[in-house]
This record gives C-alpha cells, sequence and structure tokens, in this order.
C-alpha cells in the first residue's frame, strides 16, 4: 500500500495527489509512474476536484463515480459504481456514473499500465482501488461532522448519503460537502470487511444505463451530430495487404452532398454531409487495387498449410518456428496403451458488433479531439499524436458508449481510429469528421479471431487415464507486432492448453505451437485463446473418457483431483447440484468446464438434435468469480456469453475465396437470433476471493459442451466449427 | 425536394431524395437517432420503426414510399411503455445498441397481440439481432409487460 510513487513529489503532495497516490498505489500495483504513462500523459489534464478523479460529489448531493473504463454491455459501470457507494455509504439510487477523459497517467488499468478495458479485468484493477477511493471520502465527511458538531469521529455513522451521530445531529453529503472537501483525505482509509457489505453482493446492483438504453437516449459514436460535421466512408481493398494502384473519383465526386473524395493510407476516403452520401459515393467510387502483397489464397488452402505443418508434411519456413508451451516428463508412452487422435479447425471469426466500427475526430486549429466507443485510449491517443504529430496526452478522448467491441475495438493499431484521424487531418481546421464503417465494412474489416488447427494425440495408461500427451496448434499470433508483445511465446494462442488441468494430470507432454504470418489481421475476440483451447481440450476429455468406458464427469473429477485442481472440481459439483436428475426425453447433457481471466464456468448444456442440427434448451450454468458485486450483472453476462459463444460454435465463420472475405453481411455471416437462444441458469460459487473478471469466461464453454452432447447422441466427435455449415 | 413526412405526431418537411432510406433521414437530417444503423440490408431489426403501427425496417423504407404514412420511432413512445418498465425492471439492455429496435418489434407485437406466446414472440423477435446476447431477458421482459397489460388492451404504438 505504501510503495513510493515515482513522478509526485516526495515532499507533502496536495490533497488530490494523495487521493490519486492512494488509488494507484492500492492493492500494490503500481503503474501510475512507469514509463508509458509518463509517456502518454505529457500534456494531459490533471484538474480534478477534492474527493480526486474518480468521484464527484455536488452541493445538492449528487453522487458521481467517474468511470476509467468503458461501458459496452459488460455492466462494468455498475459494479464500478457500487464499490465505490459501498465504501462511501451513498445512497446507491442517487448514484450516477460518468465515462472518464483519456488520462493515462489517472485513469490506468492497474493491470495494463495504461488506460484500457479488456480481458475481463475491470472490476478486478479497480477493486482496491475504487473502494479507497470511496473509503476515503467518506472518512472525509466524518471529519468534517466531527469537526462540525465538536463530537467524536468514532461515534458518527454515515448510510444512505446522510451522516449522523448518536445525540440525534444528522446531515447529508450535500450539507456538509463544502467542509468535507477542505478535509485532507487519509492515507490509508479503512476498508470495511466484506461481511458488513450492505450493497456489494445484492441484487440491487443494477444498470444505471438500463433506461436510456431503453428508451434510444443513449450516446454511441453513430449518434454523434456535431455542426459542419462531415461524414467519412473508406473504399478498402477487398484483399487483405492490397493498395490503392490507381482510382477514378469523377462518379463519386458527381454524388450530391459529397465534400471530397481523396487517397489515405487504407484506402481511398469519401467526405460528404451526410451518411447516405458519403455511401452512394463510396459505390460509385472505382478503384484499382494492387495485389503485390495481398493474401490471394483461400481459407482452404491456408488451412491446409496449417495441417501440413502440423502434420510434419511440410517444414517452418522463413521465421517461423515451432516453440515449445509445455515440456514435461520423459520416456516413451506405456507399450500397448490406448491411442487416442483427434485434429481440431477452428475458422476465422469477426466480431461483428451492433455497431460497427466508427469514430469522430476533430483535427487541426489547434484541436486533438477524438469522440467515440474509446476502448484503449492510451493507444488510440498514442497512435493519433503519431499521425498528427502531437504529444500523446495531449489528444483528447471522450469515450461514448459503444455498442458491443468483444475485443474488435481494443486494437493496438487503432485501425479505425487512425484510419478516422489520417481523413479529419486532410479536411483540417478542426472541423468535426465522422468515419462510419458499414456493416460490410466491418464484417470484411478483418481483426479476426485467427484462423485455428490443433493436433492431438493422446495415449492412457492401464487405468484409463492420460500417461502422454502429445499437442500441436498452428495459428496466427494476436500479440506479434504489438507494444505489449514482446514475450517469447505468444500465450494467447495456447492459453487454456498451457495450465490444462489435465496436462497437469499427465506424467508425458510435448506441446508446441507455430505461428505462420498472413496478411489477414487477427485480433483478440472475446475469451481470446480461450475460443479454442477450452473447446479441444473439453471435448478431448470427453472422448478420451470413452475411450477409457469412464463417465465423463467422473472421468474430470479424477483429473482434477490429480492435478489438484479444486477449484474447477467445486464449479463442476455445483452445477450437477443445480443441474439435477436427468432431463426429459429427447434431451442429452454434454459437460464442460473451463478457467480463464481467473474465474472458472461450469456448464451443463441440453441438446437434442433438430433436422441435423443442435438445438440447446436449458444451460445450467456454475461460476467462481471471486466475491460476486453484482450478481444480476455476473448473471447478464453469464447469459450473453453463452449465446455469444453458441453463435460462433453453431454458425460462425468468415473464409476467404481468393483472398476475398466471403460473408459480407449478417446474412453471409449468420449469428445466433431469439429462435436459437438457450435458456441460461446462473448459480455463483460463494467465495471470500477478490473478484475476477466476468465478461469473456461465460463465452468458452458452450461450444464443447454442446459437442459433448452431440458426442454422446451420434457418437460421433466435433472436429471443426462451426456446426451448421449450411447457410 | 422537400418531401413532408409525418413523425411521431409532428409533421417534417425534409430536403432528400426520394430513394433515402428513412433511416438516414431520421438520423442524419432529424436528429432522431434512437433507431440505428446495423446492417442496412434488413437482416438485424436495428433501425425498426412503426408505419402505421406495423413494424419496419427503416433502412429498407425509401421516404419516397411514405406518402399518408405515419412513422413512430422510439422517441415517439408515449410515456414510459410498459416495455420500456419491464425492459429497465428485468435489466435487459447490454450495450444497448439493439435496443431500440427489440422494443419497437416488441410494441407492434403487444398492439397487434396482448398476451403472445413464446412461438409469437419468437415470430415477431426473431429479426432482431441482439450480438450481446440478451435474448433470454428480452422475452422474459416482454412477457412480464404483456403480463401487466389488460387482455384487451391496446400497447401505446
Ligand atoms: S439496419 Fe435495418 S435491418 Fe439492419
Ligand atoms: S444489447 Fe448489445 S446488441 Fe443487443
Amino acid at each position: 500500500m505504501n510503495a513510493p510513487v515515482k513522478g509526485f513529489s516526495p515532499t507533502r503532495p496536495s490533497r488530490r495527489e494523495m487521493l490519486v497516490i492512494s488509488a494507484a498505489t492500492a492493492g500494490g500495483a503500481l503503474l501510475v509512474g512507469c514509463s508509458p504513462a509518463n509517456l502518454l500523459s505529457i500534456g494531459a489534464d490533471d484538474h480534478f476536484g477534492p474527493f480526486g478523479p474518480f468521484l464527484r460529489i455536488e452541493p445538492d448531493g449528487a453522487v458521481t463515480v467517474v468511470s476509467k473504463h468503458i461501458e459496452f454491455g459488460q455492466g462494468n459501470h455498475a459494479g464500478l459504481a457500487a464499490m465505490v457507494a459501498e465504501e462511501l455509504d451513498a445512497d446507491w439510487d442517487k448514484v450516477k456514473v460518468v465515462q472518464a477523459p483519456a488520462n493515462t497517467k489517472v485513469y490506468a488499468n492497474l493491470g495494463m499500465g495504461f488506460q484500457g478495458t479488456g480481458g475481463s479485468s475491470a472490476i478486478a484493477n479497480s477493486w482496491p482501488q475504487l473502494r479507497n477511493v470511496g473509503a476515503a471520502t467518506r472518512a472525509m465527511f466524518v471529519t468534517a461532522a466531527a469537526d462540525r458538531w465538536k463530537v467524536p469521529a468514532g461515534e458518527i455513522t454515515v448510510k444512505n448519503s446522510v451522516v449522523s451521530h448518536s445525540s440525534g445531529k444528522s446531515a447529508t453529503f450535500g450539507e456538509l460537502v463544502a467542509d468535507a472537501a477542505k478535509v485532507a483525505p487519509p492515507k490509508d482509509p479503512t476498508l470495511k470487511d466484506p461481511k458488513t457489505f450492505t450493497l456489494i453482493g445484492t441484487d440491487r446492483v443494477r444498470r444505471k444505463d438500463a433506461a436510456a438504453k431503453s428508451r434510444g437516449q443513449a450516446r454511441f459514436t453513430q449518434d454523434v451530430h456535431m455542426p459542419n460535421m462531415l461524414v467519412a466512408m473508406v473504399a478498402h481493398s477487398p484483399r487483405f495487404g492490397g493498395k490503392v494502384k490507381s482510382f477514378d473519383a469523377s462518379a463519386a465526386k458527381k454524388v450530391p452532398g459529397v465534400v471530397d473524395v481523396f487517397q489515405i493510407p487504407t484506402g481511398v476516403a469519401v467526405v460528404a454531409n451526410n451518411t447516405w452520401a458519403a455511401h452512394q459515393g463510396r459505390d460509385t467510387l472505382k478503384v484499382e487495387w494492387n495485389d503485390d502483397k495481398a493474401e490471394t489464397r483461400s481459407t482452404d488452402a491456408i488451412l491446409a498449410s496449417y495441417h501440413a505443418l502440423a502434420s510434419g508434411q511440410a517444414q517452418p519456413s522463413g521465421e517461423m518456428k515451432w516453440q515449445t508451451f509445455d515440456s514435461h516428463g520423459a520416456g516413451a508412452p506405456p507399450q500397448g496403451g490406448k491411442v487416442v487422435e483427434a485434429g481440431f479447425d477452428f475458422p476465422y471469426l469477426a466480431h461483428a458488433a451492433m455497431e460497427p466500427m466508427n469514430c469522430v475526430a476533430e483535427i487541426g486549429g489547434g484541436k486533438n479531439k477524438l469522440t467515440f466507443g474509446s476502448q484503449i485510449p492510451s493507444m488510440d491517443q498514442l497512435n493519433t499524436g503519431m499521425i498528427v504529430g502531437a504529444l500523446p496526452g495531449s489528444v483528447q478522448i471522450e469515450t461514448l458508449f459503444a455498442g458491443g467491441s468483444y475485443g474488435r475495438r481494443a486494437n493496438f493499431k487503432s485501425d479505425y481510429v487512425s484510419e478516422c484521424v489520417h481523413v479529419a487531418k486532410h479536411v483540417g481546421g478542426g472541423r468535426p469528421v465522422k468515419l462510419v464503417w458499414t456493416r460490410e465494412d466491418d464484417m470484411t474489416g478483418g481483426y479476426y479471431r485467427p484462423m485455428v488447427h490443433h493436433a492431438v494425440k493422446v495415449t492412457l495408461d492401464a487405468d484409463g487415464f492420460p500417461a502422454a500427451w502429445c499437442h500441436r496448434i498452428v495459428t496466427q499470433s494476436i500479440m506479434k507486432g504489438s507494444p505489449i508483445g514482446g514475450g517469447k511465446l505468444d500465450e494467447s494462442a495456447v492459453e487454456g492448453v498451457m495450465g490444462s488441468p489435465y496436462l497437469k494430470a499427465t506424467p508425458v507432454v510435448d506441446g508446441q505451437v507455430i505461428l505462420p504470418d498472413s496478411p489477414v489481421t487477427v485480433l483478440w475476440w472475446r475469451s481470446v485463446g480461450a475460443t479454442h483451447s477450452a473447446f479441444v481440450m473439453e471435448h478431448m476429455v470427453d472422448q478420451l473418457a470413452r475411450a477409457a468406458g469412464k463417465d465423463p464427469v467422473e472421468y474430470r473429477k479424477a483429473l482434477y483431483a490429480k492435478a489438484g485442481d479444486s477449484r474447477r472440481l467445486a464449479v463442476l459439483n455445483l452445477a450437477l447440484d443445480k443441474a439435477g436428475p436427468a432431463p426429459a426425453d429427447g434431451w442429452t447433457r454434454g459437460v464442460a468446464v473451463h478457467e480463464c481471466f481467473n474465474t472458472v464456468v461450469a456448464q451443463i448444456a441440453e441438446v437434442k438434435l433438430v433436422d441435423g442440427a443442435p438445438k440447446v434448451g436449458r444451460v445450467v450454468t456454475a461460476v467462481d468469480c471471486g466475491i460476486a458485486v453484482s450478481p444480476d450483472q455476473i448473471a447478464a453476462q453469464m447469459e450473453g456469453g453463452t449465446c455469444f459463444g453458441l453463435s460462433a460454435a453453431m454458425f460462425g465463420r468468415i473464409t476467404l475465396k481468393d483472398g476475398v472475405v466471403e460473408q459480407k453481411n449478417f446474412d453471409g455471416y449468420r449469428v445466433l437470433r431469439m429462435t436459437e437462444a438457450p435458456t441460461v441458469e446462473t448459480y455463483i460459487l460463494p467465495s471470500r476471493a477478490k473478484p475476477s473478471g466476468v465478461g469473456e469466461p461465460g463465452t468458452p464453454v458452450i461450444g464443447p459442451a454442446v459437442a459433448n452432447a452431440l458426442l454422446a447422441i451420434t457418437g460421433k466427435p466435433t472436429r471443426s466449427l462451426p456446426f451448421v455449415t449450411s447457410a | 425536394m422537400a418531401k413532408t413526412l409525418d413523425i411521431n405526431g409532428k409533421s417534417y418537411s425534409v430536403e432528400a431524395a426520394p430513394d433515402t432510406p428513412l433511416l438516414w433521414v431520421l438520423r442524419d437530417e432529424l436528429g432522431l437517432t434512437g433507431a440505428k444503423y446495423g446492417c442496412g440490408v434488413g437482416q438485424c431489426g436495428a433501425c425498426t420503426v412503426h408505419l402505421n403501427g406495423v413494424a419496419v425496417r427503416s433502412c429498407q423504407t425509401p421516404i419516397a414510399a411514405l406518402d399518408g404514412v405515419k412513422v413512430t420511432t422510439i422517441e415517439g413512445l408515449e410515456g414510459l411503455h410498459p416495455l420500456q418498465a419491464a425492459w429497465v425492471e428485468a435489466d435487459v439492455p447490454q450495450c444497448g445498441y439493439c435496443q431500440s429496435g427489440q422494443i419497437m418489434s416488441a410494441a407492434a407485437l403487444l398492439a397487434r397481440t396482448p398476451k403472445p406466446t413464446d412461438a409469437d414472440i419468437t415470430d415477431a423477435m426473431n429479426g432482431n439481432i441482439c450480438r450481446c446476447g440478451c435474448y433470454q431477458r428480452i422475452r422474459a421482459a416482454i412477457k412480464a409487460a404483456a403480463a401487466k397489460a389488460p387482455a384487451s388492451a391496446t400497447a401505446a404504438a
């Protein structure tokens, strides 16, 4: 708690700095002052009110929590505000949440070192930080009241934004705020014992944005209108890595409303007075592309090359090489042991957030400002700064709600943001430009979940448990070229296989990965490596259990015991308990369990085959995510994550034909609709551990749970996703 | 070319080509941004509005087709529609981007069928994609709103 903070004066820090310090060092994380923060912070605004950058209390008693994390569905704003409100003893019904501007120094994600949302980390990294903010502010109010009433602070209580003394004196936050603002914040405020929480962990922690979002009033980037604003659309190369050779703008320029057409690094931009004109202008543009460096293969050919690498038929070329992610034990597998071999193929997946990518930029005339749903403001500042030649910290970002992201808006190249900045820079004068991607732009625009091939060979011992496990993974690297991708091994490609209890329970393991390049851009996609590793490990274990003649649930339990994994065992047991007796006729259960982002999820899916396709009914979900800050939001994330994972497992597939994406819109890229939506029941394992995230861990488990049910129904394992390949 | 549109009970005069989709007139010209752009091809339902009480995709509706037609957008639902109350009660929205369209589809359903069956709900809502996967709560909220309405009531549209 008391580690020194670089970048702050060692002598008496100001009140404001104290709050920043106590917030930044809480929990031992010390990232304010580290180098990226310094670089990104120069030029940043640092004027905050008396309660620091995370909290404002107005004279009318209104309590506003400032969220450093974007809200695009995860429900984190509710949980973050509840942490402050709990320790502050604020009246929850009157607490509001607003989005923080970009400011790396004060709003860094303490798990990342820069401002950003991802890795299901919002609640986890803010847990000590925001509780400290609430507790410190509460102490300031108590001191102010004690001074005013001349009574000992220890006799004062706070409840629902009212400060009271046993003598009967009381005052609201609003009545005390002017005095409280003058009190020096305590350095080490006392936090509540979680046993005494009255808000956290209750169903009162509900979304603050539900009314606005149900009235069409929530403000998204798509909704931004500014005086004199232009709307831009960009013609992109149909092939990844293609460049503009030449273009003919004559027809486009004749479209009423089109203002200008010009080339930018990613293609040809059409700027117009409104969206429809930009759209029509872009459609009439004629562009010739240079495909010299473009991906021109089809996905079938790329996948075949993955298979050839995994099987040893092809040798790695260029920089590519096999890397070991797990190697333990030695010696030959037992003679005569049963061998189970399986290959698994996963397609490219688009995030297909409901709001296609977009951004508003005002560049020039003394302005460098972005207004949009920024998921990693620090990187968006950095990339903008590099394009316009400004200090990153001086780039202002107003973050709005985003209509989903699932990882898409967290991009170290700030792809669509940079594109918007290039257009706005060309327009100049600080004139606002809204870059709008159509659904087609978004769907064909890359940054997909990479295509992946796993080849697994397991030899069983005399008892039917794995004696030797050989695992090969072929996929593109997500982290390559990113500023935080400096490590030798791209763990995002192997996480979930690496660290699996099944590998821990296996005496001899040989796990290797190879990461071939392609101009096709790839990115994290809700739950990242787990999107495929959970499927492979959980579906594989059912196949092993079958080969061993054992019940898959008992088989898992035995492996968890061997691996010493009591958490998975407890979550699985909770799911089994809640699932109850076998389902009605016609439904078959499949089980899967996975841990990612420090959260364990077990699901029992009830499945039947209808016209050859799986139909998923009831899905019993058990989750261990530490202390449950907002049980209803956890349930919502399990429901939504399950739909997202099931959508991909059932239908998700981006394919290339000669390098060109074949799916352009929701007619080609089918997604889950209400007909296919399961009924998810969520049960939370009681815990005293600090909270872990829930935005992603609900996604990867349903696919293998359904595959395991199908295995039980048909006797056939699933070798590739999606389950449904007809349109 | 000037065109007169009847939207949420008000008359608007807009300058736009007759083939301009209603969605872009609402959003860019009239500042009614509740209806969202999600696909532009009638696949997602994010742009749903009512034309004479019927749920229609505004991205597929050229303004030329709107002579004498009453347009209702989410901004035109009166007061807090029972569905909106149910939406808040059940914490339905996640990112929220699809929700205007979901509510407009559901409102048209309840106006027509005050006590819908599960199959009625699936039928009416299957054209509305929610990438956040709020389907279960959408269904529950429609049922909750329907349960509160008398069987003969016509929901405000
Ligand atoms: S935007 Fe109209 S249906 Fe998708
Ligand atoms: S709430 Fe996000 S798409 Fe429906």
